[in-house]
């Protein structure tokens, strides 16, 4: 029998080295608290336990599993909300009531719950790791697809009849080519760690929609794509999270709350379910699954919450859906390394954080991908990981190496942010490296001018800013026109194009059409008083149309079914300038 | 009940014992001194046989053989009880106003327990505090956490005890309405201070204080916001009670827990703070909020001043990742005679977009502080061009706005410390000051509330 030799926080020492494996799961105790194992030295072997370790004590025992730390894979994951380590909150609440408690071993997915269960293969079929063999809606959403684990490769030798089964009923059986026999039920086991396989990696040639301005046209992310929003605190970081998770095209969202606030969790939760998807006309928590570990949960949880979520991705990227993670934040991660980091005594790198925490980092983002599954269905993960730097200084470690890892980086901006100017992205700071991969797609699908477009507009907020720096000297009025002009326009596109109102019903989400629009509008006006101001009329004059102040109201006065309206809006520019440009 | 006798180690707060056997982590124990007195330790590390011991009251005087320690097999507990209330008990949670010892309802681990996400009821409802900066710009609402920021010399705890006299709760009884107050290493005058101004506001008795002063043990600090959280969640979820804690000073707790772990020996984070400054903060913080099937709320302020006035100092900045806002002292409106001198662009409160409109406040609340940040924004930008140019030299739409930013300090941020102002009286004087500005400036405000409010005449008493 093993024991507890040490105990210093969460982390656990055994004197034991010969019984347990690297990254094996452990139970701890006699509540049988999950740990896993994270060291093996000559002496020790040294367990990381996911839950609170108050009151266990020397000589508990600890149990060895044989598996490594896995997770549940199977129907009713969808609009469930998990831990770190995929226990389901909402059945705790009936366990132990409002405070969770350690020790609750509560299986991951419902087994009472019915499902209608197709089998999709037949006697003497043979199938291989990855294929369909049952399916069964599991939200009005989502059909659930059933695959077979990646280690199973044989014949069919039994299948169920089509009706309602329960997730631990055998549904299948197959003779595999070594001989052994396997029995498939609804449910599998992944470990957390590893990326689930695929057949190939497909380019990132389609964009995520999220209907946000500013997203969709300067900063676009595609999907299977990375993506990264620092941003200190008070930015905004989890408000454009909470958008892009309920507007963006993908058809799961995994909301990844990790170390994060208690009441944002409630929020989605409560927002989510009475929120109605336009597309699908169904509540957003039917393409949702939230994994929350908040900040006083027990910290190794935090650190395993990440993996959990992608795992659940992947899965539901195997079957073929396009999948979302909002990984909120992923700084907190990065400190739940750094404190196990320190009960370990390991030699710190910068600022305290262990030195693999760029290898970790690397290992978390280059899991997402667009790829081909093994049955050869399409598939993709895209991530988008909020980050926490410390004192909002982006120079710190986990910004850094960020960095390094994302090909979108959407820095929040604490100056636009105290303006109210949400989302509070710096269009100077922030960068996008998918314009370019997603060209063709704009070009097929909303039109050859959306990039030009979106060039011009690109141009003028650089040229803004550069001036600023003048106007920060010397005032706006010593400007000639043609650069106040510039001031002028690019504040009708911060204005009424990049900030976006989330709380009001139009603005909210944006479809590309009224995006492309709103900018063809923007600068149309823009050229013709560009050609007013070279024949020299004055500014003030062209000021006193009143347009500049018209666009800038547009995104609430043109609804987003009714896209005609534009029409009205170029034909009263025109005529403005009829006889002042033409 | 097993007594073990002999120290092999004795360093800062902390003991070592060995040849011990069945203790559990977290665990408290007691320690009896040759001259009689008891103090209270707690298992912070086990090492084999060897473990080490925190002990609240400081090791002065502890020898490595005058000592004898028993283990009590249990975590800190503390009795808990409704008449608690106009009670003052150190920060280890033993009384200390001479009225003896509390008659429990029942004992709560200090510890707490994470709320499960499930559980909550996302906040909704406002408090109102009668200071306007706070009502219309950061609304407190029942059940968040939102610290105040400030710096040494600043009239914070003047600010947390006008908001504790002032606070209403909008659709309950006052009855419903208690204080629990943890101070933690606060000098003797600042406990003075808050306990007679709640004596002479008669809240004194709705109120339950926790004092660990400046020169009280460090490991006591420690525990002192424990003590007060956990009396708070039993107030409000068992007893159905709206609870405000207030907790002074953070700043003080950081450093107790810095040095804590120091002489722990162990790996340091950003500034010597240990590298669990997060998590532990967020155990404190997150026992904030409104559950279901309790009509009940814990609301926290907790107060702390930024060392050298610094925001990104690791203390404010931890926490304003945790807590839901913050509102945040300005040092130089304090110094110009403003009170309460508080930060517009700084604070912000995460949760009051849900918590104000037409359903608890007024249906242009929300409206009306957007445009109020955003004009404030741009006074800032005036003011730095007229620092440079000089004011002469601004365009007429600076000039302005130069203009609504004084009004608005002057008129708006600044109050009487007995000014309990209404919401309606808070918002209508927002109006009169956006008045000043021509009306095309206002970009966050639709045409029919400015038809319904907009008025330049109000507007002339400020000029």
């Amino acid at each position: 029998m093993n024991c507890i030799f040490a105990i210093n926080g969460p982390v656990v020492k055994v004197k034991d080295t010969k019984t347990f494996s690297m990254r094996e799961m452990v139970l701890v105790g006699d509540k049988k608290l999950i740990g896993e194992v994270i060291s093996i030295s000559d002496e020790f072997t040294t367990i990381q336990v996911y839950e609170s370790t108050g009151g266990l004590k020397t000589g508990d025992p600890v149990l060895s599993t044989g598996t490594p730390m896995c997770a549940t894979l199977g129907p009713g994951m969808i609009s469930n909300i998990y831990d770190g380590i995929e226990r389901p909150l909402s059945a705790m609440t009936y366990i132990s009531g409002a405070f969770v408690t350690e020790g609750s071993a509560i299986p991951a997915l419902d087994e009472n719950r019915l499902f209608d269960v197709t089998v999709t293969v037949r006697k003497g079929d043979r199938v291989e790791g990855g294929a369909v063999y049952a399916t069964s809606p599991e939200t009005p959403l989502i059909t659930h697809k059933c695959l077979v684990p990646v280690d199973v490769c044989g014949e069919v030798i039994y299948t169920a009849e089509n009706g309602q089964y329960k997730v631990n009923d055998t549904v299948v059986k197959i003779k595999c080519d070594n001989g052994e026999e396997r029995e498939l039920t609804l449910v599998q086991k992944w470990p957390i760690r590893t990326p689930r396989p695929i057949r190939k990696r497909l380019p990132n040639t389609r964009p995520l929609i999220t209907g946000q301005r500013i997203v969709d046209t300067i900063l676009p992310v595609a999907k299977g794509g990375t993506a990264a929003i620092p941003g200190g605190f008070g930015t905004g970081k989890t408000m454009t999270q909470h958008q892009l998770a309920k507007w963006c095209d993908a058809d799961i969202i995994v909301y990844i709350g990790c170390g994060e606030r208690g009441n944002e969790m409630t929020q989605v939760l409560e927002e989510f379910s009475e929120l109605i998807d336009p597309k699908s006309g169904r509540p957003l928590t039917d393409r949702t699954i939230l994994i929350a570990n908040t900040s006083n949960m027990p910290v190794a949880a935090r650190e395993a919450s990440i993996y959990t979520g992608i795992t659940l991705a992947e899965y539901y990227r195997d079957m073929g859906y396009h999948i979302a993670i909002m990984a909120d934040s992923t700084s907190r991660w990065a400190e739940a390394l750094r404190e196990i980091s320190g009960r370990l005594e390991e030699m710190p790198a910068e600022e305290g954080f262990p030195a693999y925490l760029p290898s970790r980092l690397s290992e978390f983002y280059e899991r997402a991908g667009y790829v081909e599954s093994l049955n050869g269905s399409e598939g993709s993960v895209t991530i988008i990981g909020a980050v926490s730097p410390q004192g909002s200084d982006f120079s710190e470690p986990v910004t850094q190496n960020t960095k390094r890892f994302v090909r979108c980086f959407w820095a929040l901006d604490k100056a636009l942010a105290y303006a109210r100017h949400y989302p509070a992205i710096n269009w100077t700071q922030s960068y996008s490296e998918y314009c370019d991969d997603l060209e063709p797609y704009y070009n097929e699908n909303v039109g050859e001018d959306f990039c030009k477009f979106r060039m011009e507009i690109s141009k003028l907020l650089v040229e803004e800013n550069n001036l600023m720096e003048i106007v920060k000297l010397i005032g706006a009025d010593v400007l000639p026109d043609d650069q106040k002009l510039i001031i002028e326009t690019a504040r009708v596109i911060r204005v009424g194009f990049l900030q976006q109102n989330a709380f009001h019903k139009d603005d909210t989400y944006v479809p590309l059409e009224k995006q492309m629009l709103m900018m063809k509008v923007i600068l149309l006006l823009y050229h013709k008083s560009l050609d007013a101001v070279n024949k020299g009329v004055p500014l003030s004059q062209i000021e006193a149309y009143g347009l500049f102040d018209k666009l800038i109201k547009m995104k609430y006065d043109i609804p987003n079914d009714k896209l005609s309206m534009f029409d009205d809006y170029v034909n009263e520019i025109n005529s403005k300038f009829l006889y002042d440009g033409g | 009940m097993i007594q073990f006798s002999g120290l092999s180690e004795i360093n800062g707060p902390l003991i070592c014992l060995e040849g011990v056997t069945d203790v559990a982590y977290d665990e408290i124990a007691e320690i009896k001194l040759n001259d009689g007195s008891k103090r209270l330790g707690r298992v912070v590390e086990i090492q084999g046989d060897k473990v080490v011991l925190q002990v609240f009251e400081g090791t002065n005087g502890i020898s490595l053989t005058n000592s004898r320690v028993s283990f009590t097999g249990k975590p800190l507990e503390i009795p808990l009880s409704t008449e608690m209330l106009g009670r003052t008990f150190n920060g280890a949670g033993r009384p200390i106003d001479g009225l003896g010892e509390v008659f429990p309802d029942r004992y709560g681990d200090i510890n707490g327990r994470a709320l499960n996400p499930v559980a909550r009821s996302y906040p909704r409802n406002y408090i109102h505090t009668g200071i306007s900066s706070i009502d219309a710009l950061m609304t407190l609402i029942r059940g968040q956490k939102l610290p105040i920021f400030s710096g040494s010399g600043l009239s914070h705890n003047k600010l947390a005890v006008q908001i504790v006299r002032q606070a209403k709760i909008a659709d309950s009884e006052d009855k419903d309405f208690a204080v629990v107050f943890a101070a933690m290493g606060v000098q003797n005058d600042v406990a003075e201070y808050f306990r007679r101004s709640f004596e002479e506001t008669g809240v004194i008795q709705r109120v339950c204080m926790f004092l660990n002063l400046s020169n009280d043990p460090i490991i006591e600090r420690i525990l002192t916001p424990r003590c007060a959280l956990t009396v708070a969640e039993y107030l409000a979820f068992e007893k159905n009670m709206h609870i405000l804690v207030i907790m002074t000073d953070l700043t003080s707790y950081c450093e107790a827990l810095r040095e804590f772990s120091s002489s722990k020996g162990e790996i340091p984070g950003r500034k010597g703070y240990p590298g669990y400054l997060y998590s532990d903060l967020a155990s404190m913080y997150e026992r904030a909020g409104v559950i279901k099937g309790s009509s009940g709320s814990v609301t926290q302020i907790p107060i702390l001043t930024m060392p050298n006035d610094d925001i990104t100092h690791p203390i404010p900045d931890l926490t304003a990742y945790i807590t839901e806002g913050q509102i945040v002292f300005d040092r130089n409106l304090d110094q110009t005679g403003i009170y309460p001198g508080l930060s517009v662009l700084l604070s912000l409160s995460r949760l009051m977009k849900d918590g104000i409109g037409a359903d608890y406040t007024r249906d242009d609340h929300a409206d009306v502080s957007n445009q109020l940040f955003a004009c404030y924004a741009r006074v800032q930008d005036a003011r730095a061009l007229a620092s440079v140019i000089g004011e002469d030299e601004l365009s007429a739409s600076d000039k302005a706005i130069m203009k609504f930013g004084t009004a608005f300090e002057k008129y708006f941020l600044n109050q009487g410390f007995d000014e309990n102002r209404t919401m309606d009286q808070t918002l209508d004087l927002a109006w009169d000051l956006l008045s000043l500005l021509p009306v095309n400036e206002l970009d966050r405000l639709n045409e029919k509330l400015i038809s319904q409010h907009y008025n330049p005449e109000n507007a002339k008493r400020f000029m």
